[in-house]
């Protein structure tokens, strides 16, 4: 299986809009990241502690986005980002950068919204594969406050 | 977290910064599973992991990420913030295994009293082998709020 990965089909997803989702960053949520990735400085743990440091509100971690909000029986938002192929049934995470432009903080609702940016076919160790780029800006207000650019490989 | 304030001034490039060792274990896995909403098996569901040819679980590639956020963190805390950052998945990394993460200073500029430092930053495994390679930008406090 070499070329054509990328059919029409999947050129006509790159730069599509999806409707966008409410990503809601609560206290509960950035306490259970920087949690489980063992970041103790207490301004993500301790109002006081943030107030302290200049923050109204407890600032979210690194990467932190808050949740993205789904009632039952929503389907999963956002373009697809797996099986784009028939034949590559697995994916794996490609790379992700954020990019900052003010602090996200509890309290926040910010509305996410993501565009694939890429599609591009490679041959690696593992033998074909699909590598989709997508772009989700996070906008607070109307002020873009971060952007995620992120890769998942299908393979 | 860091002791003392890192100005610009203090920093050259090729500096190194101070380097945090992750070592996960399968339920702080289960902890980012849920923290993060990845439930991708192959990182908490050992049998299904090896049937799809995987030698086990495999520590998530966004917990690599948000590791190295914690890197950058601890380096410019209290006063410094993160411009940018973002790595690559290049190698498996996996539980009960040291990971080293790490960065370097490449270049520095100062604009309007903003120490801007772009970063090498990645994580390598207990063989050595950088897993994880990436890049950053930090603004950092500038002692005289002037230019360099």
């Amino acid at each position: 299986m070499t070329g054509g990965l990328v059919t029409p089909e999947l050129e006509a997803l790159v730069g599509k809009a999806w409707p966008p989702v409410i990503h809601e960053v609560d206290r509960t949520g950035i306490r259970m990241w920087a949690r489980a990735v063992g970041i103790d400085d207490p301004i993500f743990h301790d109002e006081a502690a943030a107030r302290e440091r200049g923050y109204e509100r407890l600032p979210a971690p690194p990467g932190f986005m808050g949740v993205p909000r789904r009632m039952p029986g929503d389907v999963e938002p956002g373009p697809p980002i797996r099986g784009l192929h028939p034949e590559l049934t697995r994916s794996l995470n490609g790379g992700t950068e954020y990019e900052y432009r003010s602090t996200v903080m509890a309290g926040d609702e910010l509305v996410a919204s993501t565009t694939i940016s890429d599609i591009t076919e490679r041959s690696g160790s593992v033998g074909p594969m699909l590598l989709i780029t997508r772009e989700t800006t996070y906008r607070r207000d109307d002020e873009a406050v971060a952007i995620l650019r992120a890769t998942v490989i299908n393979y | 977290m860091a002791d003392a304030q890192v100005y610009v001034e203090d920093v050259e490039p090729g500096d190194a910064i101070p380097e945090i060792v992750k070592r996960c274990t399968p339920r702080q896995l289960v902890m980012w599973a849920s923290a993060s909403g990845d439930f991708y098996e192959i990182h908490y569901d050992v049998e299904y992991a090896r049937t799809i040819g995987l030698s086990g679980l495999v520590v998530h590639g966004a917990l690599k990420n948000a590791f190295l956020g914690h890197l950058l963190h601890d380096w410019i805390a209290p006063a410094g913030r993160i411009v940018r950052y973002g790595c690559s998945y290049r190698g498996m990394d996996y539980p009960e295994q040291d990971l080293r993460c790490r960065g370097k200073v490449t270049e520095i500029s100062v604009r309007e009293g903003d120490g801007l430092v772009d970063l090498d930053i990645w994580i390598e495994n207990r063989s050595g082998e950088v897993t994880t390679p990436g890049t950053a930008t930090v603004s950092l406090p500038c002692r005289q709020g002037g230019e360099r």
